[in-house]
């Protein structure tokens, strides 16, 4: 209990760190402006997601070669935290682009991409709920999330094709693209409190599912006695 | 050798099912019309317009349909437990999945194929001399389509609600193959046709993907 509440209060401190160095020592982009500083959140948000998406699938393949509980359990926390943050990224998204493109939203290739992505995982949890047998549920929604994660590139790669309004990437992007170096400095570090942020949610949504998963099996017994 | 000759068998036995009532058929053929002729009123397009949405039009109305096509492709195995019958009798698995997918495919394709001609005379859009390409078009994208559509169609057929389960995976899944669809009929549409081939490309990847995956974890998808 007291490992949690300190390790909860590090993350926070984190975060609370990173968002004082997103507004107040990160500088200010010349031509947008302060609305700016919401990319430190937007985009550490995107990476977290994916990295929470990755999880999923490493889960859910796990769970279909070896059939651990842990697994499972594993993957719907991480859908669901992965799902979580990518809301957040569709949220600040047209938070931003409206003063800066004059429109909330658009049919761009990373937006739509990432619409598409959050509308597979929906899916994955939807599909979760439509399971009545335990195994089923999770054999089942695994090989879906299996799917669905093999989809991803695809989907990027065919609306990238597509058409592309976003900001070219900033971040590994071609030659003469890059943060300038503090801006640089304070983005790692929201990503990194971004991670930290998305693992604290995890273990504590894992909890909450291996609780749920316990329960069930003593409730079984408890019936079969 | 065992799975191909398998595979073999079970075509048989899809495409004979499906040719002695025809039913499958005739209702997607009958809602992908409805499906059009609904699309004209909402937009009524001018010929150029038609030129433009058309393809995308046509596109999303196949979608639609094969998301309601492949409905029974596993449910029916389920009314007197064929599918348990179906998997011992087969050396692989994935027999029964290559054999439905290739019906299914077939299956669209056709309904596909029967759809153009409605479709040209009522877009009026000229389809004659790029036949040969949109059905290669064609072929690909309903490949694209009942892959992961003959997957799924296995896991919405143990869910709740499944027949609103199977458009839900379906669909957003299918994203790429849409587009890419999509973009390669509108090519073929345009006053000078010209068959993308980059697109073409990237539909053949899209089902190597997902059929290597099927193979892959099929068998899993079948387990008791």
């Amino acid at each position: 209990m007291l490992k949690r509440g300190v390790i909860g209060a590090a993350v926070l401190f984190l975060v609370g760190a990173a968002a004082y160095a997103s507004f107040y020592i990160a500088p200010e982009e010349r031509t947008m402006g302060a609305i700016q500083r919401i990319f430190y959140f937007h985009a550490a948000s995107a990476w977290a997601g994916m990295t929470a998406f990755l999880v999923c699938f490493l889960a859910n393949l796990t769970y279909v070669l070896r059939r651990n509980q842990k697994s499972d359990w594993l993957g719907v926390s991480a859908a669901e935290v992965g799902l979580a943050f990518t809301t957040v990224v569709l949220i600040t998204g047209p938070i931003w682009a409206h003063p800066v493109w004059g429109i909330w939203w658009t049919w761009d290739a990373r937006l739509t991409s990432t619409f598409v992505l959050w509308l597979l995982y929906v899916s994955y949890l939807l599909l979760r709920n439509m399971l009545e047998e335990p195994d089923r549920r999770a054999l089942l929604s695994a090989l879906f999330g299996i799917f669905a994660f093999l989809d991803v590139p695809l989907v990027f790669g065919a609306i990238r094709w597509w058409r592309t309004q976003h900001p070219q990437p900033v971040i590994m992007g071609s030659p003469g693209s890059g943060l300038e170096p503090t801006m640089s400095k304070v983005f790692f570090f929201s990503v990194l409190a971004m991670h930290a942020l998305m693992v604290l949610l995890l273990s504590e949504r894992y909890r909450l599912e291996k609780m749920r998963g316990d329960f069930q099996e003593l409730q079984r017994e408890a019936e079969a006695r | 050798m065992a799975t191909l000759s398998n595979t073999a068998v079970l075509l048989g036995k899809e495409v004979r099912t499906e040719f002695r009532s025809r039913e499958l058929l005739t209702t997607t053929v009958v809602f992908i019309v409805m499906v059009v002729v609904l699309f004209s009123f909402t937009f009524d397009p001018t010929s150029s317009e038609s030129r433009r949405f058309g393809p995308g039009l046509l596109w999303l109305a196949f979608l639609f349909a094969a998301s309601l096509m492949l409905q029974p492709c596993f449910l029916r195995e389920q009314t007197n437990d064929t599918l348990s019958a179906l998997r011992l009798s087969v050396s692989d698995p994935f027999a029964i999945f290559l054999a439905k997918l290739i019906a299914n495919t077939l299956f669209l394709f056709l309904t596909e194929v029967l759809m153009l001609p409605v479709f040209a005379v009522l877009y009026n859009v000229h389809l004659l001399a790029v036949t040969p390409q949109l059905a290669l078009v064609l072929f690909l994208g309903s490949l694209g389509v009942a892959i992961p559509g003959t997957a799924f169609s296995a896991i919405s057929a143990q869910a709740r609600l499944r027949e609103l389960m199977l458009p839900l995976l379906l669909l957003p899944l299918l994203t790429p193959v849409l587009i890419a669809s999509t973009e390669a009929t509108a090519a073929l549409l345009e006053p000078n046709p010209a068959l993308r081939k980059d697109w073409l490309g990237f539909l053949a990847t899209f089902d190597v993907v997902f059929l290597t995956a099927l193979w892959l974890f099929g068998e899993y998808l079948l387990e008791e």
